[in-house]
């Protein structure tokens, strides 16, 4: 720990803002996210439009397990909470502390994908496949999307912990835990409209 | 610490694939649209020769297909893009005093993955095929294997990649023109250039990811068997029109606004006067840029989305004639009582007025949903996009290319030879496409490969033919211009047209570092405004000191290999090569976030050498 020792001193107050580059970067990636927003959007829209075109296969409302759906979105919703302790740590210029929320969060994010591929498989068994139904193609496509996107963000998240060990938190590295932090609560946003589109409004269909 | 030393010795084929400054990207970006363009020039002359005469047998069918098929996508994608992003590169940093973009990285990646997009979906010709669902693609042709072969695939893969290197690239703009501009630049006092940049970035933003989707659905139904676009299964093909417009129309004001932007600045220049109606200019191309995503569905009338649909469509089309009149008003406002110099630049800015007034006016023709139902699909709708997207947007990057070449290569090309290239080209243009609204009235429909003889389509094919090789002789001319003048070109100075905007307080070219020290912005026209009421020079911003750039590398290149690889590996369902495509991209970017880049500093020259005189 001896990198933090050293930068301990230089830290400014919100790290992530603190230079030209790191300012762009979190501009950048609200941009990113702009985009993100139209691209799941399309992918919502695509399953609206779709998600009673069955084909003779199981309608939503005979597959969903809304218990086992409401524990991933907790576990899911937890991993932002302890995302943005991360971030405060980081704040408080506290490395191991940073590291150890989002150690949390990524193990957080490895239970709910856990639980997303068991579902899947359920579903799987019950006939409900990416090519039985235009119902099957547009759920795998916009929630494996969305598993996708965890999965991202667990890589991505644990190189940053990762590198952290040796680069400690600088003007450099904070940025990036920064952004991959809203990078994260946009995953569990996107992850509020599936529970309520695909799942809730599936059960009452 | 590395200096000019090193910097002056990075040339060659390396200094190229590595670069990630934005001056050289906008070469790169200018040679591979070029390129693209003179193909996608010759696919429109292949096909004019087919239609040059009743039942002509030059080409068949199918291969006619793929050329209308590649032609579109190449012109749009491959050609317009990245020329347009080649003055955006190019000019917009230095419009705005900033050394740099603001991600140098990404704009570099930007670059490599348009360009393996490109060569992966042009390399169907070698490899199965060619596209031949035209460049929209419609599900269920090009949905089903039965109607479509693997060309689609490429289509699919090569768009992709190429989207994705355009999104990031528009990312990059925009913060590039939010967080870097010099001091005392105000959004209000923005280059037009400039202006119409961070608008058609933005539409880049939200309009590509609509198009991303579109082309995901389009693969997993064609790949993994997925059933978006089976009716049998429940699928619906209309989801394919509404996205792939949804992103394609705002598609044609991403073109056309930096077009805008560079008929601004060019006039201004050539008329010695400051751009009329400065903010009424502004707020038309942000109102052009927002009611563009609202009028995708007047592609669609005749889908039956009922009158509602259609007279809503209908009306917020015709609505974007207001913003665009104001433009067209003030540019003529501009050059009334302006001391005018038709130079090659200026001549391609006035001749594209009228012809961009033709091409709105067929728009808001087809704007009605009642005379669209006789429109569609018929060549009178290939003279009006033709008239905006040649007749604007071309026009406007051959203005461009010939007002900003002295800045990006420090030479000045061949006016003769320009007016040449400018009145054929004007001349070719409109012979080509001025027949084909006749055409279209007389029942020609699009996209077909040949006519019966004496049906009264004769003589407008004929002429729309010969018009067509007159452009390409046009081509020829523009070509031997840049020959000539790489040879033996006279030098350019800094700022060769009297300018007013701040590229032109720089060196030709520009040094590496743009701006020794960034400058001190005092009004509108930032450079006019110190030659007016300064020395002609610019203020500092602040002292001269050493100055930090970034390292150039290979990763962009190598990530852009990788997914290339990995979109062959997609079209052949050849797993191990989806994975070690995907993976060389993944371990670059594991690479770029685990290796910080210390980048270099420089001094400026004035320091090194101040008998150089001064530069910025």
């Amino acid at each position: 720990m001896s990198t933090q020792h050293a930068v301990h001193q230089t830290l400014p107050p919100e790290p992530e803002r603190a230079t030209l580059e790191g300012r762009n970067k979190v501009l950048g990636f609200w941009l990113f996210l702009a985009g993100e927003c139209v691209l799941f959007g399309s992918l919502f829209a695509t399953f609206v439009a779709l998600r009673d075109q069955t084909n003779g296969g199981p309608a939503a409302a005979e597959l969903f397990q809304l218990p086992m759906v409401a524990l991933t979105t907790v576990i899911l919703l937890t991993s932002s909470l302890t995302s943005v302790l991360g971030i405060l740590a980081m704040h408080r210029n506290k490395l191991a502390q940073t590291q150890a929320w989002f150690v949390v969060t990524v193990l957080l994010g490895l239970f709910f994908l856990g639980l997303e591929i068991y579902e899947f498989v359920e579903y799987y068994r019950h006939g409900h496949r990416l090519t039985s139904s235009a119902f099957g193609s547009a759920f795998y496509t916009l929630v494996g999307f969305h598993g996708g996107h965890v999965l991202f963000g667990i890589l991505w998240i644990s190189l940053l912990i990762a590198q952290s060990f040796k680069k400690g938190l600088t003007v450099v590295t904070a940025p990036k835990f920064y952004v991959a932090s809203l990078y994260w609560h946009f995953v569990d946003l996107v992850w509020v409209f599936i529970f309520t589109v695909v799942y809730l409004m599936g059960m009452v269909a | 610490m590395s200096d000019l030393a090193t910097y002056a010795e990075r040339k060659g084929l390396w200094s190229w694939l590595t670069t990630v400054d934005h001056k050289k990207i906008a070469i790169l970006y200018l040679l591979a649209g070029g390129f693209f363009f003179l193909l996608g020039g010759l696919e429109a002359i292949l096909m004019r020769i087919q239609l040059m005469y009743p039942n002509s047998e030059f080409l068949s069918g199918s291969t006619f297909n793929e050329l209308l098929t590649m032609h579109g996508t190449t012109m749009i994608f491959l050609a317009a893009m990245p020329l347009i992003f080649a003055f955006m590169n190019a000019v917009v940093p230095l419009q705005i005093g900033a050394r740099d973009v603001a991600f140098p990285f990404i704009n570099a990646l930007g670059f490599w993955l348009f360009l393996f997009g490109g060569l992966l979906l042009n390399l169907s010709w070698f490899l199965g095929g060619a596209p031949d669902a035209g460049w929209t693609a419609y599900p269920p042709l090009s949905s089903g294997h039965d109607f479509s072969d693997q060309g689609i695939d490429y289509y699919v893969l090569g768009l992709q990649i190429a989207g994705i290197g355009t999104w990031i690239g528009g990312i990059n703009f925009i913060a590039t023109i939010v967080n870097m501009r010099a001091p005392g630049l105000t959004f209000m006092r923005l280059p037009m250039f400039t202006w119409g940049t961070f608008v058609t970035s933005v539409l880049i933003l939200f309009a590509f990811p609509a198009i991303t989707v579109s082309l995901v659905l389009l693969m997993f139904d064609r790949l993994f068997g997925a059933n978006f676009f089976d009716v049998n299964a429940g699928g619906n093909v209309v989801i394919w029109q509404h996205f792939f417009w949804i992103f394609g129309h705002p598609e044609v004001y991403i073109l056309i606004l930096p077009a805008f932007g560079i008929i601004s600045e060019v006039v201004a220049t050539f008329s010695k006067k400051r751009l009329f109606g400065y903010s009424s200019m502004v707020f038309a191309m942000v109102l052009i840029g927002f009611l563009g995503f609202m009028v995708w569905a007047h592609h669609m009338f005749t889908v039956g989305m009922g009158p509602v649909a259609n007279a809503l469509f209908g009306i917020s089309t015709m609505l974007i004639a207001v913003p665009t009149g104001i433009k067209v008003f003030n540019w003529l406002f501009t050059m009334w009582g302006g001391r005018i110099r038709f130079t090659t630049a200026n001549l391609f800015a006035v001749g594209f007025i009228p012809t961009f007034v033709i091409g709105g006016t067929t728009g808001v023709m087809l704007s009605v949903p009642p005379a669209d139902y006789q429109y569609h699909d018929s060549y009178f709708v290939v003279a009006h996009f033709h008239y905006t997207i040649v007749g604007g947007m071309a026009f406007a990057l051959f203005a461009g290319l010939y007002y900003w070449w002295p800045k990006m290569f420090g030479t000045m090309l061949n006016e003769t030879l320009g007016k040449w290239n400018f009145w054929l080209f004007f001349i070719g243009f409109h012979l080509t496409f001025f027949p084909q609204h006749f055409l279209g009235l007389m029942g020609m429909p699009r996209r077909i490969f040949t006519y019966q003889e004496g049906i009264g389509l004769d003589l407008g094919n004929f002429l729309s033919s010969l018009g067509a090789f007159t452009m390409g002789l046009s081509t020829v001319f523009l070509l031997i211009n840049i020959i000539v003048t790489l040879k033996s070109g006279q030098a350019a100075p800094a700022d060769p047209w009297d300018g007013r905007t701040l590229e032109w307080a720089v060196s030709s070219p520009a040094p590496e570092y743009n701006f020794a020290q960034m400058p001190l912005v005092r009004g509108l026209d930032a450079l006019w405004t110190e030659k007016r009421n300064g020395d002609g020079k610019l203020l500092p911003a602040e002292p001269l000191a050493e100055i930090h750039l970034p390292s150039p590398t290979i990763l962009p290149f190598l990530m852009s290999v990788g997914l290339f690889i990995a979109g062959l590996g997609f079209i052949y369902h050849l797993i191990p090569v989806i994975v070690g495509g995907l993976a060389v991209t993944l371990i670059c970017m594991v690479i770029r976030s685990l290796v910080d880049d210390p980048g270099y500093h420089v001094w400026p020259r004035e320091l090194e050498d101040p008998e150089r005189g001064v530069d910025a």
